[in-house]
């Protein structure tokens, strides 16, 4: 159960960008999380609200987006879904020669935060869009 | 006002600086470490007093760290061998992280280490996400755990340098089907070596010290399918 470990990594990030960008709080993380990651969605969600407790994140939302395995096979160029427990030996040619695709993220999308109205702060890095 | 703001961020990406951070730095001064995973119980403790025995014997300088949420008892078992150990009580935790391992090794890793073996919290699940900075990810399982724990814990097998099988003396009676388990092996780690272990008959013994000092000494280690993806 490391959820806890995860949570509290996803908070500390945040709340670092937050303040950087002079955000007063933290509405929503949107997180990407592979078939296998080894994460337990569930779990993260229940460790994601006590990690808040006393942040700037206190009662924002967590929106995980499920990432399925894929695989490519580098001989025969097939592609597949890799299941879980994934399988990764193409089921065509019996090739071991594998690419993964997807399905190992663990990662912190798009967060969405509130700030002062009167002083905007400077654009963060990366694309912005306001509502 | 409301902002979205595309952030970007690999959720371990600190632990993942740390390990390399302490990757590069060990390297440097020519110590390579050995991350040992697998569930409380398959053999990790007696299998590596063997091997620190063994490498104390051939003159190659060895050092041990163990984890455990309680007691010392592994770290009186491993100085046994007579190699530097230092127990870590994780209070709980349910693995290692890289910047924990720094701190531990801070002011207690002999200068001259040339192979650092870190005993990881028995544990297929957590430990199999965090980077240590190893350069060598051993993931052990018993006869007696079942042909089927490479499915059961796909992320630990998935990303391991080298499988090792323990107590291969009870195979027998245990009614261990090896060729299943190389298969489910395979299965979520195209290519990786399966290497069969006893310290009672004294199967494969060398097996840690052999494959550590390859990869000390520069020789490529096997590079899993899921290592090799963005996470």
């Amino acid at each position: 159960m490391h959820e806890m470990s995860v949570a509290l990594s996803v908070v500390d990030q945040v709340e670092q960008a937050a303040r950087a960008n002079g955000a007063r709080g933290v509405r929503q993380v949107r997180v990407d999380i592979g078939e296998l990651a080894g994460v337990v969605p569930d779990s993260l969600a229940f460790c994601f609200e006590l990690a808040c407790a006393g942040t700037a994140l206190e009662g924002a939302r967590l929106v995980m987006r499920p990432v399925p395995g894929r695989a490519s096979c580098a001989p025969c160029g097939r592609t597949w879904d890799t299941g879980m427990p994934p399988d990764l030996v193409c089921a065509r040619c019996r090739s071991a020669a594998t690419e993964l695709l997807s399905g190992r993220e663990l990662r912190i999308t798009q967060v969405q935060w509130t700030t002062e109205a009167a002083a905007p702060p400077p654009a963060p890095a990366g694309r912005t869009e306001e509502n | 006002m409301c902002r979205t703001v595309d952030l970007r961020q690999a959720v371990l990406a600190k632990n993942a600086m740390a390990a390399n951070i302490l990757r590069s730095e060990l390297t440097a001064r020519g110590t390579t470490v050995i991350n040992l995973l697998s569930s409380p119980g398959s053999g990790k403790t007696a299998l590596l007093e063997r091997e620190l025995l063994l490498a104390r014997e051939r003159g190659i300088t060895a050092a041990a760290l163990t984890a455990d949420l309680a007691t010392e008892n592994d770290a009186t078992r491993l100085a046994r061998s007579g190699v530097p150990v230092k127990q870590v009580l994780t209070d709980g935790l349910c693995h290692l992280e890289a910047d924990m391992l720094a701190g531990h090794l801070h002011d207690w890793l002999p200068e001259d280490t040339r192979l650092l073996f870190v005993e990881n919290v028995g544990n297929l699940v957590c430990p199999a996400s965090y980077d240590l900075g190893e350069t060598l990810r051993v993931v052990l399982a018993s006869v007696t755990e079942g042909e089927d724990k490479p499915l059961k814990y796909p992320t630990a097998f998935g990303l391991a340098n080298l499988v090792v099988v323990t107590k291969s003396d009870l195979a027998g009676p245990a009614g261990f089907d090896e060729a299943a388990f190389r298969d489910h092996v395979e299965r979520v780690n195209p290519g990786v070596e399966v290497a069969l272990t006893s310290v009672r008959s004294g199967e494969g013994a060398g097996v840690l010290v052999d494959r550590a000092l390859a990869a000390a000494e520069g020789h490529a280690v096997h590079a899993p399918v899921m290592a090799r993806a963005e996470a």
